[in-house]
Protein backbone atom coordinates (compact mmCIF):
# COMPACT_ATOMS: atom_id res chain seq x y z
CA UNK A 1 0.00 0.00 0.00
CA UNK A 2 1.23 3.49 -0.80
CA UNK A 3 -1.04 5.35 1.55
CA UNK A 4 1.73 6.86 3.61
CA UNK A 5 4.14 7.63 0.82
CA UNK A 6 4.74 11.33 1.11
CA UNK A 7 5.29 13.22 -2.10
CA UNK A 8 8.72 14.52 -1.10
CA UNK A 9 10.12 13.18 -4.34
CA UNK A 10 7.44 15.00 -6.32
CA UNK A 11 8.04 18.21 -4.39
CA UNK A 12 11.75 18.06 -5.05
CA UNK A 13 11.06 17.37 -8.67
CA UNK A 14 8.75 20.36 -8.84
CA UNK A 15 11.50 22.93 -8.13
CA UNK A 16 13.32 22.51 -11.47
CA UNK A 17 10.05 22.33 -13.34
CA UNK A 18 8.69 25.38 -11.54
CA UNK A 19 11.85 27.35 -12.41
CA UNK A 20 11.59 26.11 -15.98
CA UNK A 21 7.97 27.25 -16.05
CA UNK A 22 8.97 30.68 -14.81
CA UNK A 23 11.51 30.83 -17.64
CA UNK A 24 8.74 30.23 -20.14
CA UNK A 25 7.33 33.70 -19.36
CA UNK A 26 10.52 35.40 -20.52
CA UNK A 27 14.29 34.87 -20.46
CA UNK A 28 15.49 35.65 -16.95
CA UNK A 29 18.54 35.95 -14.71
CA UNK A 30 18.94 33.61 -11.79
CA UNK A 31 18.18 36.33 -9.28
CA UNK A 32 14.93 37.21 -11.11
CA UNK A 33 13.89 33.58 -10.88
CA UNK A 34 14.77 33.39 -7.18
CA UNK A 35 12.78 36.56 -6.48
CA UNK A 36 9.69 35.25 -8.28
CA UNK A 37 10.03 31.73 -6.90
CA UNK A 38 10.26 33.08 -3.34
CA UNK A 39 7.31 35.45 -3.92
CA UNK A 40 4.96 32.85 -5.38
CA UNK A 41 6.18 29.44 -4.28
CA UNK A 42 8.65 29.87 -1.39
CA UNK A 43 6.05 30.85 1.20
CA UNK A 44 8.47 31.41 4.05
CA UNK A 45 11.07 28.99 2.74
CA UNK A 46 13.21 30.88 0.22
CA UNK A 47 15.07 28.86 -2.33
CA UNK A 48 18.88 29.21 -1.91
CA UNK A 49 20.72 31.08 -4.68
CA UNK A 50 23.00 28.08 -5.03
CA UNK A 51 20.07 25.79 -5.77
CA UNK A 52 18.76 28.19 -8.42
CA UNK A 53 22.07 28.39 -10.26
CA UNK A 54 22.76 24.68 -9.94
CA UNK A 55 19.29 23.94 -11.30
CA UNK A 56 19.75 26.35 -14.20
CA UNK A 57 23.08 24.73 -15.05
CA UNK A 58 21.44 21.29 -15.09
CA UNK A 59 18.55 22.54 -17.22
CA UNK A 60 21.08 24.00 -19.69
CA UNK A 61 23.10 20.78 -19.67
CA UNK A 62 19.94 18.79 -20.44
CA UNK A 63 18.93 21.07 -23.31
CA UNK A 64 15.85 22.47 -21.60
CA UNK A 65 17.27 25.98 -21.26
CA UNK A 66 20.10 27.91 -22.87
CA UNK A 67 22.36 30.42 -21.20
CA UNK A 68 23.16 33.71 -22.88
CA UNK A 69 26.54 35.41 -22.79
CA UNK A 70 27.91 36.89 -19.59
CA UNK A 71 26.64 40.40 -19.12
CA UNK A 72 28.77 43.16 -17.62
CA UNK A 73 28.30 43.88 -13.93
CA UNK A 74 28.98 42.39 -10.56
CA UNK A 75 27.11 39.57 -8.91
CA UNK A 76 27.20 35.82 -8.80
CA UNK A 77 25.94 35.10 -12.29
CA UNK A 78 25.13 37.60 -15.03
CA UNK A 79 23.82 35.14 -17.57
CA UNK A 80 20.28 35.34 -18.84
CA UNK A 81 18.60 31.96 -19.36
CA UNK A 82 15.94 31.18 -21.95
CA UNK A 83 13.72 28.11 -22.21
CA UNK A 84 14.13 25.83 -25.25
CA UNK A 85 11.30 24.12 -27.17
CA UNK A 86 12.25 20.92 -25.33
CA UNK A 87 11.88 22.77 -22.05
CA UNK A 88 8.45 24.13 -23.08
CA UNK A 89 7.36 20.60 -23.94
CA UNK A 90 8.57 19.36 -20.55
CA UNK A 91 6.61 22.06 -18.71
CA UNK A 92 3.50 21.26 -20.73
CA UNK A 93 3.80 17.53 -19.99
CA UNK A 94 4.34 18.16 -16.29
CA UNK A 95 1.38 20.53 -15.99
CA UNK A 96 -0.95 18.21 -17.89
CA UNK A 97 -0.13 15.05 -15.94
CA UNK A 98 -2.12 14.44 -12.77
CA UNK A 99 -0.01 14.10 -9.67
CA UNK A 100 -0.10 10.68 -8.08
CA UNK A 101 -3.12 10.93 -5.79
CA UNK A 102 -1.71 10.67 -2.29
CA UNK A 103 -1.74 12.78 0.84
CA UNK A 104 0.28 16.00 1.19
CA UNK A 105 0.60 16.99 -2.44
CA UNK A 106 -0.84 20.47 -2.06
CA UNK A 107 2.53 22.12 -2.70
CA UNK A 108 2.80 20.57 -6.14
CA UNK A 109 -0.84 21.24 -6.99
CA UNK A 110 -0.49 24.84 -5.88
CA UNK A 111 2.59 25.32 -8.05
CA UNK A 112 0.85 23.79 -11.05
CA UNK A 113 -2.26 25.93 -10.76
CA UNK A 114 -0.34 29.14 -10.18
CA UNK A 115 2.04 28.49 -13.07
CA UNK A 116 -0.80 27.49 -15.37
CA UNK A 117 -2.53 30.79 -14.71
CA UNK A 118 0.68 32.77 -15.15
CA UNK A 119 1.24 31.10 -18.50
CA UNK A 120 -2.36 31.40 -19.67
CA UNK A 121 -2.78 27.63 -19.81
CA UNK A 122 -6.04 25.78 -19.13
CA UNK A 123 -5.83 25.46 -15.34
CA UNK A 124 -9.46 24.30 -15.11
CA UNK A 125 -8.73 21.32 -17.37
CA UNK A 126 -5.69 20.41 -15.30
CA UNK A 127 -7.81 20.59 -12.14
CA UNK A 128 -10.44 18.37 -13.76
CA UNK A 129 -7.78 15.82 -14.67
CA UNK A 130 -6.52 15.91 -11.10
CA UNK A 131 -10.06 15.57 -9.76
CA UNK A 132 -10.58 12.46 -11.89
CA UNK A 133 -7.30 10.95 -10.66
CA UNK A 134 -8.27 11.65 -7.05
CA UNK A 135 -11.70 10.09 -7.49
CA UNK A 136 -10.17 7.01 -9.10
CA UNK A 137 -7.87 6.61 -6.11
CA UNK A 138 -10.78 7.15 -3.72
CA UNK A 139 -12.72 4.44 -5.52
CA UNK A 140 -9.76 2.05 -5.10
CA UNK A 141 -9.55 2.85 -1.41
CA UNK A 142 -13.32 2.42 -0.98
CA UNK A 143 -13.04 -1.00 -2.63
CA UNK A 144 -10.18 -1.81 -0.29
CA UNK A 145 -12.39 -0.95 2.68
CA UNK A 146 -15.08 -3.26 1.36
CA UNK A 147 -12.79 -6.20 0.66
CA UNK A 148 -10.05 -5.76 3.26
CA UNK A 149 -9.93 -6.07 7.01
CA UNK A 150 -10.42 -3.48 9.70
CA UNK A 151 -6.79 -2.34 9.63
CA UNK A 152 -6.85 -1.94 5.86
CA UNK A 153 -10.06 0.01 6.28
CA UNK A 154 -8.51 2.38 8.80
CA UNK A 155 -5.52 3.01 6.56
CA UNK A 156 -7.83 3.51 3.61
CA UNK A 157 -9.87 5.99 5.65
CA UNK A 158 -6.75 8.02 6.33
CA UNK A 159 -6.06 8.25 2.63
CA UNK A 160 -9.71 8.98 1.82
CA UNK A 161 -9.96 11.89 4.23
CA UNK A 162 -6.77 13.47 2.89
CA UNK A 163 -7.85 12.99 -0.71
CA UNK A 164 -11.24 14.46 0.13
CA UNK A 165 -9.52 17.52 1.63
CA UNK A 166 -7.51 17.90 -1.58
CA UNK A 167 -10.70 17.64 -3.61
CA UNK A 168 -12.35 20.37 -1.58
CA UNK A 169 -9.33 22.54 -2.24
CA UNK A 170 -9.52 21.66 -5.95
CA UNK A 171 -13.22 22.62 -6.04
CA UNK A 172 -12.60 25.88 -4.23
CA UNK A 173 -9.64 26.71 -6.45
CA UNK A 174 -11.69 25.95 -9.58
CA UNK A 175 -14.35 28.36 -8.34
CA UNK A 176 -11.75 31.09 -7.77
CA UNK A 177 -9.66 30.73 -10.92
CA UNK A 178 -10.64 34.11 -12.34
CA UNK A 179 -9.57 36.07 -9.29
CA UNK A 180 -6.46 33.92 -8.90
CA UNK A 181 -5.52 34.60 -12.51
CA UNK A 182 -5.82 38.34 -11.91
CA UNK A 183 -3.66 38.07 -8.79
CA UNK A 184 -0.79 36.15 -10.37
CA UNK A 185 -0.76 38.14 -13.59
CA UNK A 186 -0.79 41.55 -11.95
CA UNK B 1 -29.43 14.81 -31.23
CA UNK B 2 -26.86 16.51 -29.05
CA UNK B 3 -23.27 16.60 -30.12
CA UNK B 4 -22.28 14.32 -27.26
CA UNK B 5 -24.19 12.29 -24.71
CA UNK B 6 -21.88 11.45 -21.89
CA UNK B 7 -21.82 7.79 -21.07
CA UNK B 8 -19.22 5.24 -20.13
CA UNK B 9 -16.91 4.65 -23.12
CA UNK B 10 -17.56 1.24 -24.62
CA UNK B 11 -20.43 0.57 -22.23
CA UNK B 12 -23.63 -1.39 -22.78
CA UNK B 13 -26.66 0.34 -24.24
CA UNK B 14 -27.97 3.08 -21.99
CA UNK B 15 -31.03 2.30 -19.90
CA UNK B 16 -31.74 5.96 -19.29
CA UNK B 17 -30.59 9.00 -21.20
CA UNK B 18 -30.97 12.79 -21.17
CA UNK B 19 -30.38 14.61 -24.44
CA UNK B 20 -29.82 18.37 -24.42
CA UNK B 21 -32.25 18.84 -21.54
CA UNK B 22 -33.25 22.43 -20.76
CA UNK B 23 -35.15 23.40 -17.61
CA UNK B 24 -35.76 26.76 -15.95
CA UNK B 25 -37.50 27.88 -12.79
CA UNK B 26 -39.08 31.19 -13.70
CA UNK B 27 -36.33 33.37 -15.11
CA UNK B 28 -33.60 31.19 -13.59
CA UNK B 29 -32.11 28.56 -15.89
CA UNK B 30 -31.24 25.32 -14.07
CA UNK B 31 -30.28 23.07 -17.00
CA UNK B 32 -28.90 24.53 -20.22
CA UNK B 33 -28.54 21.50 -22.46
CA UNK B 34 -27.61 18.67 -20.13
CA UNK B 35 -26.84 15.32 -21.77
CA UNK B 36 -26.11 12.10 -19.97
CA UNK B 37 -26.53 8.36 -20.42
CA UNK B 38 -26.43 5.61 -17.83
CA UNK B 39 -25.82 1.95 -18.63
CA UNK B 40 -27.90 -0.83 -17.10
CA UNK B 41 -26.49 -1.90 -13.74
CA UNK B 42 -24.18 1.07 -13.51
CA UNK B 43 -23.84 3.22 -10.40
CA UNK B 44 -23.30 6.76 -11.64
CA UNK B 45 -22.42 9.66 -9.34
CA UNK B 46 -23.61 13.09 -10.45
CA UNK B 47 -21.48 15.68 -8.70
CA UNK B 48 -21.35 19.44 -8.75
CA UNK B 49 -21.53 22.51 -6.55
CA UNK B 50 -24.75 23.68 -4.93
CA UNK B 51 -27.10 25.20 -7.47
CA UNK B 52 -25.34 23.60 -10.44
CA UNK B 53 -28.50 21.76 -11.54
CA UNK B 54 -27.64 18.20 -10.47
CA UNK B 55 -30.87 17.60 -8.52
CA UNK B 56 -32.92 19.16 -11.32
CA UNK B 57 -31.26 16.76 -13.76
CA UNK B 58 -32.17 13.81 -11.51
CA UNK B 59 -35.79 15.01 -11.31
CA UNK B 60 -35.97 15.34 -15.10
CA UNK B 61 -34.51 11.85 -15.59
CA UNK B 62 -37.01 10.42 -13.10
CA UNK B 63 -40.00 12.06 -14.74
CA UNK B 64 -40.72 14.24 -11.72
CA UNK B 65 -40.02 17.41 -13.70
CA UNK B 66 -40.79 17.96 -17.36
CA UNK B 67 -38.00 19.71 -19.27
CA UNK B 68 -38.78 22.63 -21.56
CA UNK B 69 -36.33 21.38 -24.15
CA UNK B 70 -34.49 18.20 -25.01
CA UNK B 71 -35.49 14.60 -24.48
CA UNK B 72 -35.42 11.99 -21.74
CA UNK B 73 -35.42 8.32 -22.77
CA UNK B 74 -35.93 5.32 -20.51
CA UNK B 75 -35.76 1.79 -21.90
CA UNK B 76 -36.38 3.10 -25.41
CA UNK B 77 -39.36 5.31 -24.50
CA UNK B 78 -39.67 9.09 -24.27
CA UNK B 79 -40.34 10.06 -20.66
CA UNK B 80 -40.66 13.80 -21.27
CA UNK B 81 -43.66 13.40 -23.58
CA UNK B 82 -45.60 10.98 -21.33
CA UNK B 83 -48.73 12.13 -19.54
CA UNK B 84 -48.76 12.48 -15.77
CA UNK B 85 -50.53 9.14 -15.21
CA UNK B 86 -47.98 7.28 -17.30
CA UNK B 87 -45.05 8.99 -15.60
CA UNK B 88 -46.59 8.28 -12.22
CA UNK B 89 -46.87 4.59 -13.09
CA UNK B 90 -43.28 4.58 -14.30
CA UNK B 91 -42.06 6.10 -11.05
CA UNK B 92 -44.13 3.70 -8.98
CA UNK B 93 -43.35 0.49 -10.86
CA UNK B 94 -39.89 0.85 -12.30
CA UNK B 95 -38.06 3.54 -10.31
CA UNK B 96 -37.04 3.78 -6.68
CA UNK B 97 -36.15 6.93 -4.76
CA UNK B 98 -34.03 7.87 -1.75
CA UNK B 99 -33.82 11.48 -0.70
CA UNK B 100 -31.60 13.35 1.74
CA UNK B 101 -33.99 13.46 4.66
CA UNK B 102 -35.67 10.10 4.18
CA UNK B 103 -39.11 11.65 3.77
CA UNK B 104 -40.86 8.80 5.54
CA UNK B 105 -44.61 9.08 6.10
CA UNK B 106 -44.73 9.94 9.82
CA UNK B 107 -48.10 8.27 10.48
CA UNK B 108 -46.87 4.90 9.19
CA UNK B 109 -44.58 2.40 10.91
CA UNK B 110 -41.19 1.54 9.47
CA UNK B 111 -42.49 -1.64 7.83
CA UNK B 112 -45.54 0.16 6.41
CA UNK B 113 -43.27 2.84 4.95
CA UNK B 114 -41.15 0.20 3.27
CA UNK B 115 -44.21 -1.68 2.02
CA UNK B 116 -45.74 1.46 0.53
CA UNK B 117 -44.44 1.08 -3.07
CA UNK B 118 -45.70 -2.52 -3.14
CA UNK B 119 -49.11 -1.57 -1.76
CA UNK B 120 -49.42 1.28 -4.26
CA UNK B 121 -48.54 -1.22 -6.97
CA UNK B 122 -51.48 -3.45 -5.95
CA UNK B 123 -49.69 -6.07 -3.83
CA UNK B 124 -51.60 -7.79 -1.05
CA UNK B 125 -50.89 -6.23 2.34
CA UNK B 126 -49.61 -9.40 4.01
CA UNK B 127 -47.16 -10.08 1.18
CA UNK B 128 -46.03 -6.46 1.05
CA UNK B 129 -45.36 -6.38 4.80
CA UNK B 130 -43.51 -9.70 4.60
CA UNK B 131 -41.22 -8.33 1.86
CA UNK B 132 -40.78 -5.10 3.82
CA UNK B 133 -39.70 -6.99 6.93
CA UNK B 134 -37.22 -8.94 4.81
CA UNK B 135 -35.63 -5.71 3.62
CA UNK B 136 -35.58 -4.21 7.10
CA UNK B 137 -33.72 -7.28 8.33
CA UNK B 138 -31.30 -7.13 5.43
CA UNK B 139 -30.45 -3.54 6.30
CA UNK B 140 -29.90 -4.32 9.99
CA UNK B 141 -33.22 -2.95 11.26
CA UNK B 142 -34.67 -6.06 12.89
CA UNK B 143 -36.86 -5.13 15.84
CA UNK B 144 -37.71 -1.66 14.55
CA UNK B 145 -40.59 -2.70 12.28
CA UNK B 146 -43.29 -1.10 14.43
CA UNK B 147 -41.54 2.19 15.07
CA UNK B 148 -42.65 5.42 13.44
CA UNK B 149 -40.16 7.84 11.89
CA UNK B 150 -40.08 10.05 15.00
CA UNK B 151 -38.81 7.05 16.99
CA UNK B 152 -35.91 6.32 14.62
CA UNK B 153 -32.43 7.84 14.53
CA UNK B 154 -31.34 9.65 11.37
CA UNK B 155 -29.33 6.65 10.22
CA UNK B 156 -32.16 4.22 10.93
CA UNK B 157 -34.68 6.42 9.12
CA UNK B 158 -32.39 6.65 6.12
CA UNK B 159 -32.01 2.87 6.02
CA UNK B 160 -35.79 2.55 6.13
CA UNK B 161 -35.94 4.98 3.20
CA UNK B 162 -33.35 2.90 1.36
CA UNK B 163 -35.38 -0.27 1.98
CA UNK B 164 -38.45 1.53 0.63
CA UNK B 165 -36.46 2.60 -2.46
CA UNK B 166 -35.35 -0.96 -3.18
CA UNK B 167 -38.29 -3.11 -2.04
CA UNK B 168 -40.02 -3.16 -5.40
CA UNK B 169 -36.78 -4.18 -7.17
CA UNK B 170 -36.72 -1.02 -9.31
CA UNK B 171 -34.75 -0.89 -12.51
CA UNK B 172 -33.33 2.47 -11.50
CA UNK B 173 -32.75 3.87 -8.03
CA UNK B 174 -32.53 7.67 -7.90
CA UNK B 175 -30.67 8.79 -4.79
CA UNK B 176 -30.42 12.52 -4.07
CA UNK B 177 -27.81 13.26 -1.39
CA UNK B 178 -28.78 10.04 0.44
CA UNK B 179 -26.23 10.62 3.20
CA UNK B 180 -26.51 14.42 3.35
CA UNK B 181 -28.12 14.47 6.80
CA UNK B 182 -25.96 11.76 8.36
CA UNK B 183 -22.61 11.74 10.16
CA UNK B 184 -19.62 10.19 8.35
CA UNK B 185 -19.83 6.73 9.88
CA UNK B 186 -23.60 6.36 9.49
CA UNK B 187 -23.44 7.76 5.97
CA UNK B 188 -20.77 5.25 5.09
CA UNK B 189 -22.93 2.40 6.41
CA UNK B 190 -25.88 3.57 4.32
CA UNK B 191 -23.69 3.82 1.21
CA UNK B 192 -22.23 0.33 1.83
CA UNK B 193 -25.76 -1.03 1.96
CA UNK B 194 -26.98 0.98 -1.02
CA UNK B 195 -24.08 -0.10 -3.24
CA UNK B 196 -24.20 -3.75 -2.16
CA UNK B 197 -28.00 -4.08 -2.49
CA UNK B 198 -28.03 -2.34 -5.87
CA UNK B 199 -25.26 -4.54 -7.23
CA UNK B 200 -26.88 -7.69 -5.85
CA UNK B 201 -30.12 -7.09 -7.72
CA UNK B 202 -28.59 -5.34 -10.73
CA UNK B 203 -30.28 -2.02 -10.07
CA UNK B 204 -28.97 0.98 -11.97
CA UNK B 205 -28.26 3.88 -9.59
CA UNK B 206 -28.19 7.60 -10.34
CA UNK B 207 -26.59 9.10 -7.26
CA UNK B 208 -26.55 12.87 -6.79
CA UNK B 209 -23.95 13.99 -4.27
CA UNK B 210 -21.52 16.78 -3.56
CA UNK B 211 -19.40 14.50 -1.38
CA UNK B 212 -16.39 12.78 -2.95
CA UNK B 213 -16.47 10.00 -0.35
CA UNK B 214 -20.00 9.14 -1.43
CA UNK B 215 -19.17 9.41 -5.14
CA UNK B 216 -16.32 6.95 -4.57
CA UNK B 217 -18.92 4.17 -4.26
CA UNK B 218 -19.96 4.77 -7.88
CA UNK B 219 -18.56 3.15 -11.01
CA UNK B 220 -18.25 6.54 -12.72
CA UNK B 221 -18.68 10.22 -12.00
CA UNK B 222 -19.85 13.19 -14.01
CA UNK B 223 -19.91 16.82 -12.92
CA UNK B 224 -22.76 19.26 -13.52
CA UNK B 225 -21.59 22.83 -13.93
CA UNK B 226 -23.84 25.72 -14.86
CA UNK B 227 -26.56 23.35 -16.02
CA UNK B 228 -24.38 21.21 -18.28
CA UNK B 229 -22.79 17.80 -17.75
CA UNK B 230 -19.05 17.35 -17.94
CA UNK B 231 -17.31 14.00 -17.90
CA UNK B 232 -14.15 13.96 -15.85
CA UNK B 233 -11.02 13.44 -17.92
CA UNK B 234 -9.71 9.90 -17.78
CA UNK B 235 -6.27 10.67 -19.16
CA UNK B 236 -3.81 13.52 -18.91
CA UNK B 237 -4.72 16.55 -20.98
CA UNK B 238 -3.33 16.32 -24.45
CA UNK B 239 -2.65 12.58 -24.35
Amino acid sequence: MRLYTLSVFSQRMSVPLTLLGLLEREPSHGYDLKRDYDAFFGRGKPIPFGQVYATLARLARDGKAVAGDHEPGSGPDRKRYAITPEGVAEVETWLAEPVEPEPHLQTVLFAKVTLSLMLGRPAERYLDTQRAAHLRRMRELTDLKRTGGVVDGLLADHGLFHLEADLRWIDLTAARLSSLAEAVRS
Amino acid sequence: MPAEVLGRPGSRDPVIEARDVVKSFGPTPALRGASLSVAAGEILAVMGPSGSGKSTLLHCLAGILIPEGGEVHFAGRRVDTMGEAERSALRRERFGFVFQSGQLVPELTAEENVALPLLLGGARRAEALRDARGWLGRLGLDGLEERRSGELSGGQAQRVALARGLVACPEILFADEPTGSLDSLTGEHVMDLLAAASRDQGTTVVLVTHEARVAAYADREVVVRDGRVTALAQDPVGS
